[in-house]
């Protein structure tokens, strides 16, 4: 609303990232390089992902995005597992590889003048991890003893059983990781395979931002990327759409000898590419972000003194999400703490949010911008938010103006859209309380 | 060295006793203004445990400048984040702001120092809250077992107890123990303030003397200070909870932050268990070619290894954390863990040891050193045990320590009879001995 403009914070946008100070390159073989200089700090973060996630993985074979992801620094034909982390870890840098459901991420850090190193070790693993037998044995048992965690955890075991619920026939119901089961029932063999049909530099994206000019970081990386070719043609298929209950579900689950409960609670969200994507977003930080957690903490923690935490997140990926709360809170409260939440998730869907409830929250994104951009990493982010999701080079220039833009009606809106609260779907984990 | 770790830092005492560091860093527009006070959990007795924790949650509770909930509008709505956090020594409490609101940060600390409110209701409200902390980490095995081994590792020092402090106390303290906590701590003389960002040093000051000038000045208040006797003998504790992964936490009475041993202490830990991050807010480098992750990760008895030793005003503890496989016992990692502790008393360390650990402290210290609010952190942080070249100057420490300084540091800490051994069993699993 152009009336508000003046309350909201003015940022020099010119000193926001843009098309003039981001350097793109498409290589050859199809990988997308974004660079961006800061000389005020000694590092070079790398930052970026691969087009393949546990979306590639069967059902049955739960765990071996997750663990081909783990496994890239475990051997390669030139460089045995310790070889790689001696580079590594004695030029005090750090890479790690992470698979996530629709991407694998990247990431290194290291001090500028190591950027060739760390560079070198990147594209290697990625390009020719052999996965050593005994590296594999040793991951899985590893894996396993994570998953025998996982299964102890309140917060996780509710989050499972929420997308359990939440995505019946959809595959946002498997978790990263895998099963126990399904982990216990891979072979090395499906890591090798799976890495050779899925990893590819086709869709890959890399951005880098730090002390290097931004002409050498990518000549730096097209000399080592660059002869990576596509080994196979694989082609995603279409993420189906989801299909959530048509009516309100609520799964608990029960673990003995633990103090505290964790209930997940929600409904499938607008993805990253919905036109009102932000009004989402900035409704969601009304709602349980804002400050100490918006409306829900004001509710749940500061006025019913519940839980230490209950908060909102919007997941906004490039698919249907989940928009959803997550509260830790004594067994003995969880009726009370489940019942208000759903009248604040009632309230924010059918009544439209305070002209300075959205003011100060228009403010906070526009305001929390140089804070969130003040580091390398914060900017790498930023430049693969924008290639990820088309959103322009001048997205952050522009993105004051957008969010200033967003009005009462646009939140109300896109909460009536997804928000029902007759369709909850709920995951609690936690003890049995006296009354059961 | 970077723009950022190059400037000056700006010294100043108030005469109320207030203790000022200030640095400029301007490649952002933001500023982190963080206020630290000499209390922490070793300031409690037996039956307060947990009050300075509490404390800290009571200052986001308001004053009749700022009613509860409008501190937090204010901060937020220009995008900026405030928190706080309790420890063994110190409580602090921050801002990170977009610079023009930096009066903002300053007005509301000095605000909160001598004005918090205290409410009846808003203490009881908050008690539940604070339980519900407590009960968040009790769903954590690692949580009970570490408690329970700084408990067997302090009988007379104030350590003893964990900082958010015993059930029993937290169901019984009153606002009354809150409210006498808070104003014999909360005074100009026993705090520091730290501020680092876009500003001007010399106006900055100016602001900061009409914030803070006219606040009381008092004499500090003695801090709890009931010294640990030598320890004579390994002690053991095992706890038995839910689950089928057991843990092994080995703690060894260790020097303070200002002590001779602490560098080649960190230096030793680095090559035992990997280079630990300097840093609350980020993550460090991984610790693969450790000497205990080879030993007893790759040696398919631990899924994990990681070290710590804590910075503290008072001798506290280094210690090694292992999460065991499920089908392997703790004993046997200790075991392993005694086998490795044997070699670095019995040979001396590579140089290239002592090398990587150098380049390792120089990398995080960069990488450490690149927000405002990290700096910010440093300069108080430090000043709670040493001052704020104790942070400028680490780089440099590490790097001068030698193969005859670890081993020995090693023969006179790592001794059996100076730690305290705690070991997780699963109740529902293997490795049950």
């Amino acid at each position: 609303m152009a009336e508000n403009l003046y309350s909201l914070p003015q940022l020099d946008v010119l000193r926001l990232p843009g098309p003039e100070t981001i350097h793109r390159r498409v290589l050859s073989n199809g990988i997308t390089v974004l660079a961006r200089e800061n000389f005020t700090s000694e590092s070079v973060v790398i930052s970026g992902y691969l087009s393949v996630g546990s979306l590639d993985e069967e059902p049955e074979r739960g765990g071996v995005a997750f663990l081909t992801a783990q496994g890239l620094m475990r051997g390669t034909e030139k460089r045995s597992f310790q070889d790689i982390f001696e580079t590594v870890e004695s030029i005090g840098a750090r890479i790690a590889f992470a698979a996530g459901t629709h991407t694998t991420r990247v990431f290194g850090k290291a001090l500028a003048e190591d950027l060739p190193l760390l560079l070198e070790v990147i594209a290697d693993v990625v390009k020719n991890s052999t996965f050593p037998d005994v590296e594999f044995e040793r991951l899985r048992a590893q894996h396993m003893t994570s998953l025998a965690i996982r299964d102890q955890d309140t917060r996780a075991r509710a989050e499972l059983a929420f997308d359990e619920l939440l995505y019946p026939n959809h595959p946002y119901r498997f978790p990263t990781g895998g099963f126990r089961e399904t982990v216990q029932g891979l072979q090395v063999e499906m890591l090798r395979s799976f890495h050779a049909a899925h990893y590819s530099p086709k869709g890959m994206v890399l951005a880098i931002v730090g002390a290097v000019e931004a002409h050498k970081a990518i000549a730096t990386i097209t000399e080592t990327m660059e002869d990576w070719k596509p080994a196979s043609k694989y082609e995603r298929p279409p993420l189906l759409d989801a299909d959530p209950p048509r009516s309100k579900q609520r799964r608990d689950i029960y673990l003995e000898g633990k103090s505290q409960s964790d209930l997940v609670l929600g409904v499938v969200g607008p993805s990253r590419f919905h036109d009102n994507y932000l009004a989402a977003a900035l409704g969601n930080n009304i709602l349980g972000r804002f400050g100490l957690y918006g409306r829900l903490g004001e509710a749940v923690r500061k006025t019913a003194g519940l839980a230490y935490y209950a908060y909102s997140t919007l997941s906004g990926g490039p698919g249907p999400g989940p928009w959803q709360v997550n509260a830790g809170v004594n067994p003995s409260n969880i009726e009370r703490a489940v019942q208000i939440i759903a009248d604040e998730i009632r309230r924010f869907s059918t009544q439209p949010v305070e002209l300075e409830e959205l003011h100060d929250n228009q403010a906070n994104f526009i305001g929390g911008l140089p804070l969130r951009l003040e580091s390398n990493e914060g900017v790498c982010g930023a430049l693969l938010h924008i290639e990820r999701y088309n959103l322009g080079m001048d997205y952050y220039q522009r993105y004051p103006q957008t969010i200033a833009e967003i009005t009462t009606e646009d939140v109300l809106e896109v909460a009536k859209e997804f928000l029902d609260p007759d369709r909850l779907v709920i995951g609690i984990a936690g003890p049995k309380t006296e009354e059961g | 060295m970077n723009t950022k770790t190059q400037a000056p830092v700006h010294q100043h005492r108030l005469r109320n006793g207030l203790t000022i560091r200030l640095k400029e860093v301007h490649t952002a527009p933001i500023v982190s203004v963080w206020i630290w006070y000499r209390v922490g959990s070793r300031d409690e007795y037996a039956g307060l445990t947990g009050v300075s924790h509490w404390v800290e949650h009571m200052q986001f509770k308001g004053t009749p400048n700022f009613p509860a909930g409008a501190l937090d509008r204010e901060i937020s709505r220009d995008g900026g984040y405030w928190n706080a956090m309790t420890w063994l020594d110190w409580t602090a409490y921050y801002e990170t702001l977009p610079s023009d609101k930096l009066d903002l940060g300053l007005h509301l600390e000095a605000d909160r120092m001598v004005n918090s409110l205290f409410d009846l209701p808003e203490v009881e409200s908050e008690r539940t809250v604070i339980i519900s902390e407590r009960q968040g980490h009790e769903n954590e095995p690692t949580f009970r077992l570490a408690e329970e081994v700084q408990a067997a590792a302090f009988r007379v020092h104030s350590y003893h107890h964990e900082v958010i402090g015993d059930l029993e106390d937290l169901q019984s303290m009153t606002r009354d123990d809150l409210l006498q906590h808070y104003r014999r701590y909360y005074i100009p003389s026993n705090a520091v303030l730290t501020v680092a960002g876009d500003f001007r040093s010399q106006t900055l000051l100016k602001k900061i003397r009409k914030e803070f000038g006219a606040l009381p000045s008092v004499r500090p208040p003695d801090r709890l200070h009931r010294r640990e006797p030598a320890q004579h003998g390994e002690r053991r504790v095992v706890v038995e909870g839910p689950g089928e992964t057991p843990f092994l936490q080995v703690s060894y009475h260790a020097p303070p932050a200002d002590h001779a041993d602490f560098f080649p202490l960190t230096v030793l830990d680095s090559v035992l268990t990997g280079a630990a991050s300097l840093n609350l807010f980020g993550s460090g480098i991984s610790n693969k070619t450790s000497r205990l992750y080879r030993a007893l990760v790759e040696g398919e008895i631990a899924a994990s290894v990681r070290g710590g030793l804590a910075a503290t005003s008072d001798p506290f503890l280094y210690t090694i954390h292992t999460t065991i496989r499920p089908d392997r016992s703790p004993e046997s990692a200790l075991e392993v863990l005694d086998r490795e502790i044997t070699r670095v008393l019995e040979e001396p360390l590579r140089e290239e040891e002592l090398i990587k650990a150098a380049k390792q402290a120089r990398a995080l210290f960069a990488f450490n050193s690149e927000s405002v609010t990290n700096i910010a952190f440093w300069l108080g942080f430090s000043e709670m045990f040493a001052d704020y070249r104790w942070f400028e100057e680490y780089p440099q420490r590490v790097e001068a320590v030698t193969v005859d300084d670890i081993l020995r540091v090693a023969a006179k800490y790592l001794q059996s009879s100076n730690r305290v051994v705690g070991i997780y069993r699963p109740q529902n699993g293997q490795g049950n001995g």
